[in-house]
């Protein structure tokens, strides 16, 4: 279970984040949702541990996360807004550093999300949606129980969401909690809505 | 362990890569060094006498070439991110960097730099020394590169600024590691010259890692 305690966070000077109180169960799933600039990037990297909370605390199953935070690492999975594809490398060069930090097998995570073909081909000549899949692929590496996505489908196809979905659902049915941010609907049934100001 | 032999690989594979940029480093190197003897006249006993230092210098200045985009892809493309959250410490992800930049930069100039000091005419007896102070000191000038670009990583001129603030840090390293060969060119033991520049690097070696990996979680946040 991920809980936030009264989290508030600084982006620059300014105060973005107050007073943040979200819970998700296990297999449960949280949409932040909120116009341009409302902090939903910043509560992702929060969770994430990446940036620390001016005030509040952040809680796995009862006990503060950000305490150890390559232990919280390891317990998260985080898909930023930028892909974090490197172009002189091969799609499925990109994932092995994943691969091995997770435990996962590279040709199943790209086969996830339809990118098997494209596994050999430097990941340079692949469109921005094919890119944003290969960083979804990093979600299927993995046994980490917390996904932290922030706009996972943008630029996606129909067919890609499809698939995205089936990842999502099978996370979901075995425990895993997802945070994501996002403008577009998301295929998360029954997930809570949270809304940043 | 694993994770970071793993991100060792990855980097090594990326240099591999992109191996223009490994061998400009090298390039500048061997160039920088030519022109002293084109600016000085090619007296061999006076460039004999500063070849030590010319080697230093020069190996000083191709190892910053590289410190510049050392984070700055990453940091840009958002893989960063992902390898301060892969569940390595910050210090082992900064040294998994400080060891890649050595093994693709620090390596290569060692191995050039008994070529080019013979070519500066540099007595042939005083390489050894050269090459004992070259093996630590480009390892500590890869750590306290790598801390700097740390440092620097986010700053809006952060190239300008590496420089001014790696330089003054690597002034001791410099001093000792010059004078071992100078020390042999003068008929003296290069021990005590030796063993300092070592020294640096036993310092360095825990130091620069933990700063270094402090800095770049204060980057990304």
């Amino acid at each position: 279970m991920l809980q936030t305690e009264q989290v508030a966070a600084f982006r620059g000077e300014r105060l973005v984040l107050q007073d943040i109180d979200l819970t998700v169960q296990a297999g449960g799933a949280a949409l932040l949702i909120g116009p341009n600039g409302s902090g939903k990037s910043t509560l992702l990297r929060l969770l994430a541990g990446l940036l620390r909370p001016a005030a509040g605390r952040v809680l796995w199953n009862g006990e503060d996360a950000l305490a150890d935070p390559p232990l919280h690492a390891s317990r998260l999975i985080y898909v930023g807004h930028l892909d974090a594809v490197k172009p002189g490398l091969t799609a499925a060069e990109n994932l092995r550093f994943a691969a091995i930090a997770g435990g996962g097998e590279i040709p199943a995570a790209l086969e996830a999300m339809g990118l098997a073909h494209l596994a050999d081909l430097p990941a340079r000549m692949l469109s921005a949606g094919q890119k944003r899949r290969l960083a979804l692929a990093r979600l299927a590496l993995s046994s980490a129980p917390l996904w932290l996505l922030d706009e996972p489908t943008l630029g996606l196809d129909a067919l890609s969401v499809a698939r995205f979905a089936t990842l999502l659902a099978a996370h979901r049915a075995s425990g895993g909690l997802v945070v994501a941010a996002t403008h577009l609907p998301l295929p998360l049934p029954d997930a809570t809505e949270f809304r940043l100001a | 362990m694993k994770l970071f032999r793993a991100m060792l690989a990855r980097e090594l594979g990326l240099a591999l890569r992109h191996g223009g940029d490994t061998l400009a480093a090298l390039l500048f190197f061997v160039l920088a060094a030519l022109l002293f003897p084109l600016a000085i006249g090619p007296d061999p006993k006076l460039l004999g006498t500063v070849a030590p230092g010319i080697v230093w210098v020069c190996a000083l200045l191709a190892a910053l070439l590289p410190l510049d985009r050392l984070f700055g892809a990453d940091f840009e493309d958002g893989s960063l991110d992902l390898l301060l959250l892969s569940g390595l410490p910050a210090f082992a992800v900064a040294g998994a960097k400080a060891a890649a930049h050595w093994l693709v930069t620090g390596l290569p100039l060692l191995a050039a730099a008994a070529p080019v000091a013979i070519m500066l005419r540099m007595p042939i007896g005083a390489a050894p020394a050269l090459l004992a102070g070259l093996l630590p000191g480009t390892l500590a000038l890869s750590l306290l590169g790598t801390t700097g670009a740390a440092v620097v990583l986010g700053a809006r001129r952060g190239g300008v600024l590496l420089p001014l603030l790696v330089l003054p840090l690597a002034l001791p390293v410099l001093i000792f590691g010059a004078a071992a060969p100078a020390a042999v060119a003068a008929g003296q033991s290069p021990r005590a010259a030796l063993l300092l520049v070592t020294a640096l690097l036993a310092a360095a070696l825990p130091l620069c890692p933990i700063a270094a990996g402090a800095a770049l979680r204060a980057a990304v946040e």
